[in-house]
């Protein structure tokens, strides 16, 4: 080679390594920017979120007066029920501050505590005579409001007249505070109670519970027909105009926005079936129709990726189809399946837009005990706590993500375990 | 451990199946957005203090709430619907038609609509007619004439001079809410209705009358900002030249960052809506499916808590969440009315 051909090569190659560079710092970026973006969604949800882990509450010396609670000689059941328990609680309050003495200042006095605390209350008491007349320091939820001056989310500086907590109320708020009698706690509250129209008394378990039998019946009906259809398709089915069709359509079922799922659950399960409103066991249903598509493709590739040879040698042994494929192919497959399968129920457990249309966007305070009872599931609650005006919800709402983006985060890191774990390079 | 999870994630699931599909044991409420944050107090206290279970709310809007009311009779169906309008004509035909014969109407308080700014800014004192000049589609030609051409007005002081030199930008509802209808109704159609040969079109024609003085101007000045209301107050901290179109309840709880409007010399306070002296006001309602009284467990009891004095009377638990109460004579005959659950005749 002359000595001119080689210092154009060498130029040339310059140049294509500046490119490959180029290219790789491009790549880095590309990284970088969804990373930058994962932290700012993480640390506004996370600095905005986490002080609805912990609740204040408020000591009271409650007695428990029967003359207050309207219980006489020989009370029934039902007197117990619809005793005056918000009565104890005023008259404790009334004898913390006695310098409260006119009616409206009582009222903002009683205001202090949560309109919850009067349950509490009765749970303490529960039902037993021979409390009656005695005296016992409770700890009972404070309200929203006084949670949130305690938390530094009302600016107490402002005028009074822009403040929702007023002069008043922040000259008792300190002097509980001085005296030792508030207390800030571990939000139990949050993780075992259902919604509420209280941001004090509201939590997630009745969410996490509707979307635990949600999902359930999703994962019992979709799973097995998935997969039962993967099989057919991948090692049963003739290629034909029919089987071509097939994957077409299922291939475009995958890409349907989930609203229209939820339109036709509301046809076909709510309107034609007559089966029960806001209930898991039609969420579930249409959250199949969802998922299927997703479970058939990634089960077709799991089984398109057990290597031909497996088969031949089966068959060669003088296995049967049947055999070939339940003994050898699919426990080979099943990894990948399950992966499959857990990345759709991570998706089912995030949406929605299909519930809204099966009435499982509702206030529902109880929690369900079965797949036809009326719940809700996690994403729909974030949503309406996203609505509510009160200011102790919006804590509430990140927090509630908080622990959606947890469950999310477990169902994927077991699905990669799983994949790590049993997958098959060949 | 594997068939131990597998055999308990079955057991549990049975557990839901064998529970058959059966007859509702809780009560059914869907409707309007802006009574639900009401309805869910009245549905809580009810559900804990007493032996029944804490009905289900669905928020549906009126409109969306009616059609599901009106769809019949049965377990399927609701059995209260919320509204912050009157049931419609149409709508109460259509409830006739379905065999849905008795209805109660309880009227329970008003709420207030307000125009909202950010705390940093300039408190506005509008009148309804300068509300109509900024928002509507078409409106009269500024140089007095009796003719109509499309909105020219770009900024606050080109209306009337007396206000601040900002551009008009006023964030609210969609179509589909029904504190647009109310809005679109009391303050639009509200200052729409101070040009005398406006009014004057509605006897002759009704139609044409209701384009233009229910009309919201599409060129950007109008920002649909969805039903969160919570967003339209974020976005008014972020933007203090702009408006917002929302319930009395959101400025009471976010009084720290919002400052409602004066409309009319009137600013919304308590006390300005409940007397009527503040002009956008609008009542709220629910309605109950009188022939569901006694078969699903709890209605009687849900009603009568939402209409006891403790809760929507004066010094109620719902008045602390915003809802400006009925006067105490108005409450008396409505609770009393209610008890009986009086059928609605059109």
């Amino acid at each position: 080679m002359t000595k001119q051909s080689m210092s154009k090569v060498e130029a040339h190659l310059a140049r294509r390594y500046a490119r490959e560079k180029r290219f790789r710092f491009y790549g880095l970026l590309s990284v970088f920017v969804g990373f930058a973006f994962l932290v700012v969604l993480f640390t506004s949800i996370i600095s905005k979120g986490y002080t609805a882990f912990q609740q204040t509450y408020i000591q009271l010396d409650v007695t428990y007066d029967a003359d207050i609670l309207g219980l006489y000689d020989n009370p029934t059941e039902s007197d117990w029920l619809y005793a005056n328990y918000d009565g104890l609680i005023k008259a404790a309050l009334r004898e913390r501050f006695p310098e409260v003495t006119s009616r409206s200042e009582k009222r903002e006095l009683y205001k202090l505590v949560s309109s919850g605390a009067k349950f509490s209350v009765r749970d303490s008491l529960d039902n037993n005579e021979e409390l009656l007349g005695t005296t016992a320091t409770l700890w009972v939820l404070a309200d929203d409001d006084l949670d949130s001056v305690l938390k530094g989310h009302i600016d107490r500086t402002l005028p009074e007249a822009d403040r929702r907590v007023k002069d008043q109320h922040l000259v008792w708020i300190d002097s509980l505070v001085e005296n030792g009698e508030v207390e800030k706690r571990f939000n139990t509250v949050f993780f075992t109670h259902s919604a509420s129209a209280e941001p004090e008394q509201a939590g997630v378990w009745g969410a996490i519970k509707g979307s635990f039998f949600t999902l359930i019946v999703t994962l019992v009906l979709s799973f097995p027909v998935g997969v039962a259809a993967a099989v057919y398709l991948e090692e049963f089915a003739p290629q034909n105009r029919w089987t071509d069709l097939i994957e077409v359509n299922i291939n475009n079922l995958a890409a349907v926005p989930s609203i229209v799922f939820g339109l036709l659950g509301l046809a076909v399960f709510l309107n034609f079936m007559g089966l029960p409103r806001s209930a898991p066991l039609v969420g579930g249903l249409v959250l199949t129709l969802m998922t299927l598509p997703t479970i058939i493709i990634s089960s077709r590739a799991a089984l398109k990726a057990v290597p031909p040879s497996i088969r031949e040698a089966a068959l060669g042994m003088g296995a049967s189809r049947m055999q070939t494929i339940f003994h050898h192919v699919l426990p080979l497959a099943m990894p990948g399946m399950l992966t499959g399968t857990i990345i759709g129920m991570a998706q089912a457990l995030g949406e929605s837009a299909p519930l809204l249309m099966i009435g499982m966007v509702a206030f529902v305070a109880e929690v369900p005990q079965g797949i036809t009872d009326p719940a809700t599931v996690l994403p729909v609650q974030i949503f309406q706590w996203a609505d509510l005006p009160e200011r102790g919800f919006v804590e509430r709402t990140s927090a509630a993500i908080m622990v959606l983006l947890a469950f999310l985060i477990a169902m994927n890191a077991f699905a990669v375990y799983l994949r790590k774990r049993f997958e098959r390079r060949w | 451990m594997k068939k131990i999870l597998l055999s308990a994630v079955a057991a549990l699931a049975m557990g839901g199946m064998t529970q058959a599909v059966q007859a509702r044991d809780l009560v059914a409420v869907v409707g309007s957005s802006t009574v639900y944050p009401f309805a869910i107090v009245v549905a809580e206290n009810f559900g804990r203090t007493g032996p029944f279970k804490t009905p289900k709310i669905e928020s549906t809007g009126s409109g969306g709430g009616m059609k599901l009311f009106c769809e019949g009779l049965g377990v399927n169906t609701p059995d209260v619907t919320n509204a912050s309008r009157r049931m419609k004509m149409s709508e109460y035909e259509m409830c006739q038609e379905n065999g849905v014969k008795e209805i109660t109407e309880v009227l329970i308080g008003y709420d207030g609509i307000v125009l909202a700014n950010a705390r940093q800014s300039q408190q506005l004192d509008l009148s309804l007619r300068d509300i109509f000049l900024a928002l509507a589609k078409d409106v009269p030609n500024p140089d007095g004439s009796e003719e109509l051409v499309p909105n020219p007005y770009k900024t606050w002081n080109e209306i009337n001079k007396n206000l601040p030199k900002t551009e008009i930008e006023v964030m609210g509802p969609p179509p589909t809410s029904g504190t647009r209808d109310a809005f679109n109704e009391l303050a639009i159609e509200g200052g729409c209705k101070t040009f005398p040969w406006l009014k004057a079109i509605k006897s002759e024609d009704k139609n044409r009358y209701k384009a233009i003085c229910r009309s919201v101007r599409e060129d950007g000045a109008y920002v649909e900002a969805g039903e969160n209301d919570n967003l339209i107050v974020q976005k008014l901290e972020a933007n203090p030249d702009a408006l917002g179109v929302f319930g009395f309840s959101f400025l009471d709880q976010n009084a720290d960052k919002v400052q409602g409007s004066k409309i009319g010399g009137q600013a919304p306070t308590f006390d300005s809506i409940a007397t009527g002296d503040y002009p956008v006001s609008r009542p709220l309602y629910f309605y109950v499916k009188n022939a569901h009284v006694g078969k699903v467990p709890g209605i009687e009891g849900y009603v009568r808590e939402f209409v006891s004095a403790k809760a929507s009377g004066q010094e109620g638990y719902l008045t602390e969440k915003g809802l400006i109460p009925l006067s105490p004579k108005e409450h008396r005959e409505m609770e009393k009315s209610v008890r009986q659950f009086e059928s609605m005749n059109w």
